[in-house]
């Protein structure tokens, strides 16, 4: 259990104002001159010393990813925020948006300096309205306060920010498809490589990152690296906000240690499973994109990368889903096929054409019109997209299928069985009839 | 991408030497490229670093199969067809057309997991392709047909409901079934790309997404190509639609006479009929590109065909007689006019055609003959001077550009899409025009339509000091065109130019910038025989054929010049089709098009081509040459050749360098103004393009119901342009 002196989102429920005077009440923006002061290679070897993984779902290595930026280069390079936080189940990013601004924008600043970028963007999801409306405003503030721009926070340090609102494509929140959408184009991923880091924004060595990886970066500065990688496991530092969602009795946004046990989590912070844990079905969890885990394998889970690696799943965005026993797991799965059927940008073969497959042959197993022998070919399907595709999508449409028949394959096929029964039976029923009337 | 060819490669102690000329212009050898080791398949290699891993497999002879990458196109990467494993790299395969080679990569291309995964995207392609083959004109030349054969799963899977997408419309030229695509995009990149078009590009996501124009005509000369790049039968020509099968036609090698290009093209024939007409690759010339003319007019040669000689009655009505007749006709009035006797010939006459034609009028005693029936003005025996002296290969070196006078985005599209390749490539930042403001696809400022501003540039008096920009360029080009040289100062303006040429500096030991941009595939060898022969030489034969000099006037495949002018001569018309000479000649002599002989072509860069007869004549109707024989041993004037072989080894004795084939000239640099340096007398009517229509100029596309529909698909296009 983080102690509340431990928190790095002190305003994750918006017990207090979100404007400026208020968020330097609770720290942000406190003397960061110093910070910045610390410069390039010390924030990055801070950063690389805490341990942080990118927050997005990927987990990559922060301080690593941050030292591919090149160190002498003739283009500007750019930051760019990820903040297209449209992964179902996921709401971690609109929530330090909407009570806490600052603390990305502070985050922003000090993640330039370690990239030596004078520009940076915000790509925000088109949807988030107001929290676009609030995040204006803290931008706007700070830079009255001179926060921002020229001399930031009389650090010596340019720094230009942008906010820029996408138009509601999950796809966009892929780094490469977020860069062709932030430059005017249809939001499609790049070929890889070359990384963003390489040629990213308009060409120029570019680093996109989440939302909570650059927020919790004025912290982890001012804390002391040591400090954040006090909690969690080895390789899963840190502390992280989760989402829990679903069948809970509370579902919410909870900052957490990495690594605190599944159950725990659910337990304590979102009050328990409805209807008691028994009466838990499955759980994702790490946002859509990752494969269910079954109940018995709940009881034991920790929330980190590797704990869920081992369980066949992931820690993603950490974003719970639980279900309970009420719940139409094939259906529920599904409408997930269908989402990414939608979302995928049809760019590439097995994306474009598999996740239709995929969410077409699901449809009729909600409803048992398949054979069981179509439940292999559903998982070679999803085989053969995993792993083919330009970006990760494909993965991310192929694993909750994945997830649904190593976990619930029985219920699939019961479901098969019992419309097979049905129809022989009306069938015969029918033949008796028709004998009947013969 | 695109590596240049081995055999462009010389060595630089072959550099030429020896006096100012642009033959041997030597490609610009790349800097050295470190070589990389890498294993293919468990095999060392040494590539050129810089490729990707799809280039090293297809040097070591590995096929990789493919939709989405072409050579000549960017990456795209997404058919995922590609798809190879690397070490060291990540654990899933990758893309091989997009990924670069490294030291010590070690790369293999047929593990089972890839045929497996080969296997899927296969199956992905097709589970929503209709399997139409049966109905598809696109079968037996079909990508996806050969790939799924070779790596595909030999049944289908898929029992839901197949994607069905609405036809679109891209024009008269197009035919679409997009349901059939595959979304490889390359139509999409060859608009953008090679035509400089933004009228193709893809709308909606995931597997709604469609291909499409909206619905209107794609506005490019070279909208065609993207037939032969869809490797599926979503796009096919609609003019061949269900003609033919690609197994079932005759495939005979020629070359285009659609414009000065020398384009080399494949005829496609059946029972006797030209089908349809596609490009060959030559590198140097159109790569494998063809221009909508070229590709599409090929209908045109069915219609108002000229297939038996006619000669009109006492009422001046055309009737047919019979060869016999005719010829005893024609000779009989043509030893009548002793040396009164003028010829003229078309933009597409075969070079043997013209000898012959020469021949038979100076045993005559007669020199009255052009081929420039536009009244084109230069001086035919500086070859230098009607060259195009960079040759279209090394376009794409070209840092700087004067355009003089023409289109050349209709002239000759294949010229244009290599000069938006320089552009491309960021060699040439900006062309400059003097003429007629036209949308050549790449920046280009046009100055004025005044000749005399190209004193201006000579004497650095312009704004822009154009001259110094030229100067310091390290390939700066000139291209003059004919709608300069038909002006009746279009003499001075070519002095002109050459003056420019030489105080820009453009002509220079390694490069040659002076270039004409001839219209007519004949144009280069008319004057190579001397069929051409003085500066001004057409319009003073026009006008001592309209004064009544001329008893006799012999028009070969001419019909765009001032008919009227025949008026008092006793016209014979040499050609294939009833097009505007034939209403006026009074003997018709039907001959061959160019897809029914054997000739010789000279292209605008000098460069000798030999194209092959795909069909025969129709009815009656000869070769020229033939015609030219038997008129001459009517004549008693026997020419001393029996066949077209024959014909060629004369001509060849008289001009060895036109023996060479696929080689262009050497032309040594001549001064253009040597002889009076007189003052340039320009005219004050601005330089403004003739031709109107790109799809119809010539006797074919003029009887072209497709290049008609393409006429009219054009001015509905400007229309609705300039109403928006």
């Amino acid at each position: 259990m983080l102690d509340d002196k431990d928190r790095i989102f002190t305003n994750l429920y918006g017990q207090a104002p979100v404007d400026l005077t208020s968020s330097k009440k609770r720290g942000i923006w406190h003397n960061t001159a110093s910070l910045v002061k610390k410069g390039r290679e010390k924030i990055i070897e801070e950063v690389k010393a805490s341990g942080l993984r990118g927050r997005g779902g990927a987990g990559f290595p922060t301080g690593l990813k941050w030292s591919f930026m090149p160190k002498e280069s003739d283009l500007p390079s750019y930051l760019v925020v990820n903040a297209d936080e449209s992964e179902p189940g996921t709401c971690k990013d609109r929530d330090m948006i909407r009570f806490d601004p600052h603390r990305l924008l502070e985050g922003c600043l000090l993640a330039s300096v370690a990239l030596g970028a004078h520009y940076a963007y915000i790509y925000i999801r088109g949807e988030f309205v107001r929290e676009s409306e609030i995040l204006q405003t803290a931008i706007d503030e700070a830079y009255e306060d001179g926060l921002l721009g020229k001399n930031a926070a009389k650090s010596g340090y340019n720094l230009d920010l942008f906010l820029h609102r996408g138009a509601g494509a999950y796809i966009c929140g892929e780094e490469t498809a977020l860069l062709e959408s932030l430059e005017g184009k249809k939001g499609q991923p790049r070929l890889k490589p070359p990384f963003p880091a390489g040629v990213g924004l308009y060409g120029c060595p570019t680093t996109v990152n989440n939302v909570e990886t650059i927020a919790v970066l004025p912290t982890i500065l001012r804390r002391g690296a040591a400090w954040f990688a006090s909690f969690g496991r080895p390789g899963n530092h840190g502390t992280k906000v989760f989402s829990i969602s679903g069948h809970v009795n509370k579902s919410c946004n909870v900052e957490e240690t990495m690594s605190i046990p599944l159950k725990d989590l659910i337990e304590r912070h979102a009050g328990g499973v409805r209807g008691g844990w028994d009466n838990l079905l499955a759980v994702i969890p790490g946002g859509s994109s990752v494969p269910l885990i079954h109940r018995s394998l709940c009881e034991n889970a920790l929330m980190d990368y590797e704990s869920l690696q081992e369980l066949d799943s992931g820690l993603g965005t950490g974003a719970v889903i639980v279900m309970d026993r009420s719940t139409d797991i094939i259906k529920a799965i599904a409408r997930l096929a269908h989402f990414y059927k939608h979302e995928s940008c049809g760019q590439c073969t097995p994306c474009r054409e598999g996740t239709g497959w995929m969410w077409r042959v699901l449809e009729r197993m909600v409803e048992g019109k398949a054979k069981v022998e179509e439940i292999d070919l559903l998982l070679q399907v999803t085989k053969q997209v995993e792993g083919h595709t330009i970006c990760a999508l494909g993965d991310a449409a192929a694993w909750p299928i994945q997830g649904l028949i190593r976990h619930f394959r029985f219920e699939i096929v019961a479901r098969i069985e019992e419309r097979q029964a049905q129809t022989q039976a009306s069938s015969s029923i029918a033949q008796q009839k028709q004998q009947e009337i013969a | 991408m695109s590596k240049e060819p081995s055999s462009q490669k010389l060595p630089s102690s072959k550099l030429p030497s020896e006096g100012v000329s642009s033959k041997e212009l030597p490609k610009e050898l790349p800097p050295e490229l470190p070589m990389v080791k890498i294993t293919i398949d468990g095999e060392e290699r040494e590539c050129e670093a810089g490729l990707t891993v799809l280039q090293a497999c297809e040097e070591a002879g590995i096929e990789i199969p493919r939709f989405c990458y072409h050579d000549r196109l960017s990456i795209a990467g997404n058919c995922r067809m590609c798809l190879v494993e690397v070490s060291p790299g990540p654990p899933k395969p990758q893309a091989s057309c997009a990924l670069p080679i490294n030291e010590g990569m070690s790369i293999t291309t047929n593990s089972p997991s890839l045929q497996n995964a080969r296997k899927g995207v296969m199956e992905f392609l097709l589970i929503n392709h209709p399997l139409d083959c049966p109905i598809c004109d696109q079968g037996g030349e079909c990508d996806l047909q050969d790939q799924a054969l070779a790596y595909g799963f030999n049944r289908g899977r898929f029992s839901e409901n197949k994607r069905a997408v609405g036809e679109k419309y891209m024009g008269p030229l197009i035919k679409t079934v997009m349901t059939r695509c595959i979304h490889c995009t390359r139509c999409i990149r060859f608009a953008n790309e090679v035509a400089g078009v933004d009228d193709i590009g893809m709308l909606g996501r995931g597997e709604d997404v469609e291909i499409t124009t909206l619905e209107k005509a794609i506005d490019s000369e070279l909208s065609g190509n993207v037939i032969d790049l869809c490797p599926v039968g979503a796009l096919t020509s609609k003019p061949y639609a269900f003609r033919a099968r690609s197994w079932e036609v005759q495939k005979s090698e020629s070359i285009d006479v659609m414009d000065a290009v020398g384009s080399n093209i494949r005829i496609d024939s059946k029972n006797g009929k030209v089908l349809r007409v596609l490009p060959r690759l030559h590198e140097d010339v159109n790569e494998e590109w063809l221009s909508d003319k070229a590709r599409f007019s090929c209908d045109g040669l069915a219609r108002q065909r000229l297939d038996r000689p006619y000669a009109r009655n006492e009422k001046k009505q055309l009737v047919p007689i019979s060869w016999q007749v005719a010829l005893d006709l024609v000779a009989e009035r043509i030893e009548r006019a002793k040396t009164r006797i003028a010829a003229v010939a078309g933009e597409q006459c075969d070079l043997e055609s013209m000898y012959a034609l020469k021949k038979l009028l100076t045993a005559r005693g007669s020199n009255k003959f052009d081929a420039r029936q536009g009244g084109a003005q230069f001086d035919p025996s500086i070859r230098s001077g009607y060259l195009f002296n960079t040759r279209i290969a090394n376009i794409t070196r070209a840092d700087a550009l004067l355009i003089v006078g023409a289109n050349p985005r209709e002239d000759a599209p294949i010229v244009n899409a290599r000069i938006r390749q320089a552009w491309l490539q960021g060699g040439l930042q900006q062309a400059y025009g003097i003429g007629t403001a036209c949308d050549v696809t790449y920046p280009c400022r046009w100055l004025s339509e005044q000749p005399q501003h190209l004193l201006k540039i000579a004497s650095s008096k312009d704004k822009e000091r154009l001259l110094a920009t030229l100067s310091a360029a390290r390939h700066p080009m000139l291209i003059l065109g004919y709608d300069a040289l038909e002006r009746k100062d279009g003499s001075d303006i070519w002095r002109l130019c050459g003056k420019i040429a030489e105080k820009a500096n453009m002509v220079r030991e390694d490069w040659n910038g002076f270039n004409i941009l001839h219209r007519g595939a004949s144009a280069v060898g008319a004057c190579e025989i001397g069929f051409n022969q003085r500066v001004d030489g057409f319009m003073p034969l026009l006008i001592s054929m309209a004064k009544g000099e001329v008893e006799v006037a012999i028009i070969m495949q001419a019909d765009d010049f001032d008919l009227d002018s025949l008026a008092k001569c006793f016209t014979i018309y040499i050609g294939h089709h009833g097009d505007r000479a034939a209403q006026v000649a009074d003997v018709i002599l039907p001959s061959a098009a160019y897809t029914e002989k054997s000739g010789i072509w000279i292209n605008m860069e000098g460069r000798v081509q030999m194209g092959c007869a795909a069909v025969p004549p129709p009815g009656e109707a000869q070769a020229e040459w033939r015609i030219l024989r038997a008129l001459a041993e009517k004549l008693d004037t026997i020419p001393p050749w029996n066949n077209l072989q024959e014909l060629r080894t004369v001509l060849w004795k008289e001009h060895p360098e036109l023996a060479e084939q696929d080689r262009p000239l050497r032309a040594v640099w001549q001064s253009l103004d040597d002889k009076s340096n007189k003052e340039f007398s320009l005219h004050v009517d601005p330089i403004v393009t003739k031709r109107e229509n790109y799809y119809m100029s010539d006797p074919i596309s003029r009887a072209s119901e497709t290049m008609s529909a393409c006429t009219r698909a054009r001015r509905e296009l400007r229309r609705k342009k300039n109403a928006a």
